[in-house]
């Protein structure tokens, strides 16, 4: 099988790989850009660990093609701290322990940072409906809906 | 497995014309790269339809909405004009999945997998939307009623894809509505869901299409149930009519989600609701 050459921008670089035509883009963010961030939960939509934006919108990179990403802008969670300052989302996941395991926090922290993109001051239910794509089986949610809304505060 | 990305639709239509082995249609892939994911299809082809720009498009113009193959449900929902003029088929694909999912699906994807339990289906079906199909022989517009056969299957030939979905323009004192059935506020696949599109004169139900998905092997519409309110101001008698008829369409299956008893009571139900919102939101008392 021929690979796809691909060309693409991921959290502002440009990023060139090749990747076979049947290949996921979490796959070739994570094998051959070697951003492990994004994590496989379930790779069939359900659980959100492999959250990236994709052209600024919210999507499981484990239902996209590899291929499909040439000429977009990828975003994940490597791309929100700001060097060595983390970005207000991930410190108050630190502070309010909204996270045990750690599998499910980039893909919370990309959906988190997607919806404060749209709306910044977001009510309880909001947030739960936005995190609605992206399970926990640790913490049972409340922690990771205080610090998406310390967060909101913070950045407002 | 070879993957192309035409820019045009007859460019897409004729890769799937000439392709031997299986091809597949790539849309919002939330429902075929799960598919592949689990084994389900090998696909020897995949055309990827979102780089035709005529796919990627939601115009309006006096005869209504044309809806590219390619927009997502959360642009849909970002379209205020669509929101404004056909509520129930906006809220109804919103209803699919998740925000990310919302980033990717489409309603011609929901259409084209074919599930009785599409929730974008009942509610098209209801606004008597329409489907342009592209192929070698070039266009045609069919109802979006005569796109699926059963679970799975579709009238589309070899070699024919789905460029867009054409909803009529919205007449003056219309409504629409979708209701679906889950036992949980959200992100489940319907148990049984209601879609209603209906006209008024004076407050009175002067046109009415009724759409069940989830009770049959197919989504069905109604005309059984439309005829049971046109003329009426949705009275009660109007209502329970309605409903009989809804649950006299159903021919469902019984499984985990629901048993044929419940889900050919819960048809009437919904039906009933959906008619309600649409009544309102026509401007009906």
């Amino acid at each position: 099988m021929a690979g796809v050459h691909v060309s693409t921008n991921v959290n502002g670089d440009a990023v060139e790989f090749v990747c076979p035509q049947n290949e996921t883009l979490l796959d070739s963010l994570r094998d051959r850009v070697g951003l492990t961030g994004v994590k496989e939960g379930c790779g069939t939509g359900d659980c959100g660990a492999c959250s990236i934006t994709l052209d600024g919108r919210l999507v499981c990179s484990c239902l996209v093609l590899g291929a499909e990403a040439n000429g977009r802008e990828i975003g994940t969670v490597e791309g929100l701290a700001e060097g060595a300052r983390l970005h207000p989302l991930q410190q108050k996941f630190i502070e309010h322990a909204a996270l045990q395991c750690g599998i499910c926090t980039p893909g919370f922290l990309v959906a988190a940072k997607a919806l404060l993109d749209r709306i910044p001051d977001p009510s309880e239910e909001e947030i739960r409906y936005a995190l609605a794509g992206n399970l926990c089986r640790c913490t049972g949610y409340d922690k990771i809906v205080r610090a998406v809304q310390a967060a909101a505060e913070e950045l407002r | 497995m070879r993957y192309e990305s035409p820019t045009t639709s007859s460019e897409a239509a004729a890769y799937l014309a000439e392709e031997k082995g299986e091809a597949f249609v790539l849309a919002g892939g939330t429902d075929l790269l799960v598919r592949m994911k689990t084994g389900l299809i090998e696909p020897d082809l995949i055309v990827d339809i979102k780089r035709i720009p005529v796919m990627q498009t939601i115009e309006v113009n006096d005869d209504g909405f044309r809806i590219g193959a390619g927009v997502s449900g959360a642009e849909l929902g970002e379209n205020e004009a669509l929101v404004q003029a056909w509520p129930g088929v906006v809220e109804a694909t919103n209803l699919i999945g998740s925000d990310q999912i919302q980033g990717r699906c489409t309603m011609v994807g929901n259409l084209c997998n074919a599930s009785p339990a599409a929730d974008s289906v009942p509610a098209m079906i209801a606004a008597n939307a329409r489907a342009v199909v592209v192929g070698g022989s070039g266009q045609r517009i069919i109802p979006v009623e005569d796109v699926v056969t059963g679970p799975g299957q579709t009238t589309l030939a070899k070699g024919e894809v789905i460029e867009a979905i054409l909803l009529p323009s919205r007449p003056a004192e219309s409504g629409d509505a979708y209701l679906r059935f889950i036992p949980r506020t959200e992100m489940d696949i319907a148990v049984v869901s209601a879609g209603v599109s209906l006209t008024l004169e004076q407050g009175v139900i002067k046109s009415a299409r009724v759409a069940l998905g989830a009770v049959a092997p197919t989504v069905v519409l109604v005309p059984d149930a439309a005829t049971a309110i046109i003329g009426t101001r949705l009275e009660d008698d109007a209502l329970l009519n309605l409903a009989s008829a809804c649950s006299a369409a159903c021919n469902p299956i019984d499984d985990k989600r629901g048993t044929i008893e419940y889900r050919t009571k819960v048809a009437g139900v919904l039906g009933r609701r959906a008619a309600k919102i649409a009544y309102q939101r026509a401007g009906g008392a």
